[in-house]
Formats: C-alpha cells, structure tokens, sequence
C-alpha cells in the first residue's frame, strides 16, 4: 500500500512553509534597511570623501600589495612556528598544573605563576619587554633577531592561556574516567595520556581554535620590534605616500587568513553541539 | 581446601567522623562466588573499592592471592592490573571504539601486541555475541552492551578476582538479563567474584555465599536460601521486608 500523506500533513507542511517564506521576508527587509542606513550615515558624513581618499584609494591598494603581501608571507610563518610551540608549551603547563605527584610540586607552583603572569600581561609590553629587554642584556650567543623575539613573546603569552583552556579541560573530563583507567592498572601517566587528555582536547578544540585565530591576528603585533611583516611594510608604504590604503589592505589579508580557521571552529562547535543533543546530555 | 584468593582481614575505613567499614573480614576462595546485599550506604561499594585499593583503609589488611597488598611497599598499579573492576555507571572511555577500549589494559599495562590482544578480544566479542560492535562507540550501544562491553574489558586480562559493583543498576529488567547471563557465564568458567548488587534473584543463582552489609558490618553470612528465607537478625529483616514492599523480591 501506497503512503498517503495525511489532510493534517499537507496542512502542517503548508503551514511551516508559509511561516518560513514570511521569515525570509523578513530578514531581507531589515538587511536592506540596516544597510541603508549605514550607506546613508557613512557616505553623508561632512569627511567621507577625505576617509574615503586615505583609506580606499584603489591606487594605493593596487601599488601596495605586493609589498604588503610579501609581508604577509613572514607572518605566515611567524603564525605556523608560534602555533606550534603554543600547543606544545601550553600542553606541558596544563599537564605540568593538574599532575598530582610531589616531585613535581615546584614545577607545578611554576607553572601557576606563569599563567598568571602572562595572562595578566599586555602582549604590546611582552614585546617590548623581550624584544629590546633580552637584546639589551647583551649576551652574545642570543640572538638580536626581531622576528625571533617577537615569535618568543607571542609563544610566552599565548602558551598562557592556552594552558588554562586545555586544564579545563582535563578538569572537564568525568572523574570516573580517571578511576576507571587506574583500575585496569593504567598508571596516572598512562591514564592522563589515553584517557583523560584525548577527552579533554576533544571538548575544548573550538576555545583552543579560537586562541590560535587570536594569535594569527596577532602576529601583526611584531612589526613593533621592527619586523618588516605585512603591517610593517604598509607602515613603509603609508610613510611615503601619507596614504593609509595600505593598512587597510594588510588587515583585509588578516582577515582572509584567519576566516578559514575561525570557520572550521564554528562548524567543530556545530558538530560538537550536535553530537551532544544527540546523546541527550544538553 | 582451596586456597584463599581474596583475603580481608579486620578492614577498617572511616570518611572523617563516619565509619564506613567496621571490622569486616571475608575470605574468597579460588573459583568462590560472593555477593555483597544491604541498602545502599550499608558500605559495599567502599568494600570494593578498597580491596582494588581505589580508596584507602585505615586499619586492617587485604591479602591477594597470598599477598599482602595493603603493605606500604606495594605497587597499586601491579595490583589493579590483577584485579577486575566493573561500576554502576559502565565507564568505558567514550574516544574508543569497543575493540580499542577492550585492549588497551592489555596492551598498556600487559604488554601484549596489538595483533594478539585484538586477535583476544574479537574472539571474545564473538563468544558474547558482540562481535558486530567492536567498531562502535559507545555513545551507540545500549546500557546493557556496554555494561557487557565493560566487563569484557575487565577479564579479558584474566584477573585473579573481578569486582562487580552494582553493575545493572543503571539498567531497564531486560538489559539487566543480559549482563546476568553474562556473568553466569564468567561463574561457569570459574571465575572469582565478589559482587555488589541488589538483584535478589541473580544473588540465588550465583552466589556460594551472601553477606549482609549493614552500616559497615557484615552482620550476617549464609546461602542465598538461608538469607532470604530465615533472616536471623532485626536488621535482614528489615532489609528484606524493605525490598519487598518496592517489589524487589
């Protein structure tokens, strides 16, 4: 036998496609409107053609971005290196902050003060601090390297806050897990290693991914120690033209950078949150 | 006589003021099956726990095969990988499938390659009939395939004595006959056991002896037949008036 959608189907669905249309609707009247006013406020106001000029030019843009860009490729990798060094470094003081053993007591109250610092710091005074502090020390065998410097203070500063977002949650993690692993006669380490760690990561991808778009963005902040990046080489281009197209051009690559990464966040926490209603625990 | 595999000798715990254990001393011997019975807080749970030294004792002993795991020297971790554990709540590591969960005691702490230990455990999910599962996580598997599952895991390391605490719980009457039969089936091939449960029926099945846990004593010891029908103490008979009245019995 052949399924008849019932009368009471046809009129829900009719319903539900109505209320959708109208929702539609809806939403494209008030982007038009929102954006109209906007357009309206900005291009009225008495300096839009000035802003306009300094800002937009294409001219500027067009002669600027290869320079621009090619700055960019140090950022790049400034990111890429400074990612990873965040990851291992924060993972080793998150682990280091909720191991229980004695031994490691010093290394633990280290580690706390670590994170304390540097998540209070301003990166800027980090910058500063060990970009012309350390080379001020004069030790010959440290290397005076802005680019290197600044990728240290980025790592210091990061590796802070990454350490608190992987400790909560190793902290996130069921306790029972813990006991269950000891009970098969998994030692602390190898319960922290096949346990409780691939867990915690597990919950806290999209936090962490957002603390690694955040450095992207901030790896921009080296060009204060002089690090010809893609700010830096608007700077230079800005400097001689009294144009600042381009840094609007270097901040519009920095956004392109970091969509992808600030993307793939969204559609983890998506699938995460999903997966959760899924199993009833929301 | 068989030998004695699980020996506890005048265990003691308190949490702060309260006494959780009082003087309890119960012998397992090899192949021996006990079931633990009393309302909960009676202490059972704290009983198993101390004897797989999840939880510390404050006076008493607590001999395995012979073997005084209480004494300072000992190392915990040798002494759970000899002993299985099973809980209420099922714990099995919800990041691996039920293949990975069932071998990683073997391979981590026994040393056992990857091949041979999953070669184990696949034999073994055939046996019990969830070999279709081993791919799975268990996020997908019902309360009474992973209750299974997790007591897959806990012999596949064959341990001198496998603890089971409160194991259907958590679970609907015909979940719960799964794991049973289960377990009857670990009994039939010997295995040492010493359960928790407030299954009545299961006890009579399983049980050589059963012991009534009350406020941290072990206030009465019989078969399940003398226990259920001739109560000796106030306290049994209360118990067991109890679980009728909630229609346990």
């Amino acid at each position: 036998m052949t399924y008849q959608p019932s009368p009471l189907r046809l009129q829900r669905e009719a319903a539900r496609r109505r209320v959708s249309r109208q929702s539609t609707l809806v939403a494209l009247i008030s982007t038009v409107a929102i954006a109209s006013v906007l357009v309206i406020v900005v291009t009225g106001a008495p300096g839009f053609k000035l802003v306009r000029q300094s800002f937009f030019s294409w001219h500027y843009a067009v002669s600027a971005f290869p320079h621009v860009l090619s700055g960019l490729w140090l950022n790049l990798r400034v990111m890429v290196i400074a990612e990873i060094f965040v990851l291992i470094l924060g993972l080793l003081i998150a682990l280091a902050r909720t191991s229980h053993s004695p031994i490691l007591y010093p290394i633990r109250l280290m580690a706390t003060i670590y994170t304390d610092i540097f998540r209070g710091l301003p990166l800027l005074l980090v910058l500063f601090l060990v970009g012309l502090g350390v080379p001020g020390l004069q030790i010959s065998w440290i290397t005076n390297s802005a680019v290197v410097l600044g990728t240290t203070s980025l790592v210091l500063t990061y590796s802070a806050y990454v350490a608190e977002v992987i400790r909560a949650g190793i902290e996130a993690v069921n306790p029972a897990q813990r006991m269950a692993g000891r009970a098969l006669g998994l030692t602390q380490s190898q319960t922290q290693r096949y346990v409780i760690l691939p867990q915690a990561l597990r919950k806290v991808a999209p936090p962490l991914l957002n603390d690694l778009v955040s450095l992207q963005k901030d790896s921009g902040l080296i060009s204060v120690l002089g690090a010809i990046d893609a700010i830096r080489s608007a700077g230079i281009e800005t400097a001689q033209s009294f144009n600042f197209t381009p840094y609007v051009v270097a901040g519009a690559l920095f956004v392109a950078l970091t969509i992808p990464l600030t993307r793939f966040t969204d559609w983890l926490t998506r699938k995460q949150d999903r997966a959760r209603v899924q199993q009833g625990q929301w | 006589m068989t030998k004695s595999m699980l020996e506890v000798k005048n265990l003691r715990k308190s949490y702060g003021p309260d006494l959780v254990l009082h003087d309890i001393s119960v012998a397992l011997a090899e192949h021996e099956v006990k079931v633990l019975v009393g309302a909960s807080g009676s202490g059972k749970s704290t009983l198993l726990r101390a004897i797989n030294l999840l939880e510390g004792i404050d006076d008493g002993q607590i001999l395995l095969d012979g073997q005084d795991i209480t004494a300072v020297k000992v190392n915990p971790d040798e002494i759970r990988s000899q002993i299985g554990s099973v809980f209420q709540s099922f714990n099995l590591f919800p990041h691996l499938n039920v293949l990975q969960n069932i071998t990683l005691a073997p391979r981590k702490v026994h040393g056992v390659s990857k091949e041979e230990s999953e070669a184990n455990a696949m034999q073994m999910l055939e046996r019990f009939g969830l070999v279709d599962k081993a791919k799975q996580y268990p996020d997908l598997l019902s309360g009474g395939q992973q209750q299974r599952v997790a007591i897959l895991r806990a012999v596949i390391t064959k341990p001198k004595v496998l603890l089971l605490d409160e194991v259907t719980s958590a679970l609907d009457p015909i979940l719960i006959a799964e794991v049973l039969a289960l377990i009857s089936e670990l009994k039939a091939e010997g295995m040492t056991m010493m359960i928790a449960t407030h299954e009545m029926g299961f006890a009579k099945r399983v049980a050589d002896q059963v012991l009534f846990l009350h406020r941290g004593q072990i206030v009465e010891a019989g078969s399940a037949k003398e226990i259920l029908e001739d109560p000796k103490t106030m306290e049994l008979q209360n118990f067991l008036s109890a679980l009728r009245e909630a229609g346990r019995l």
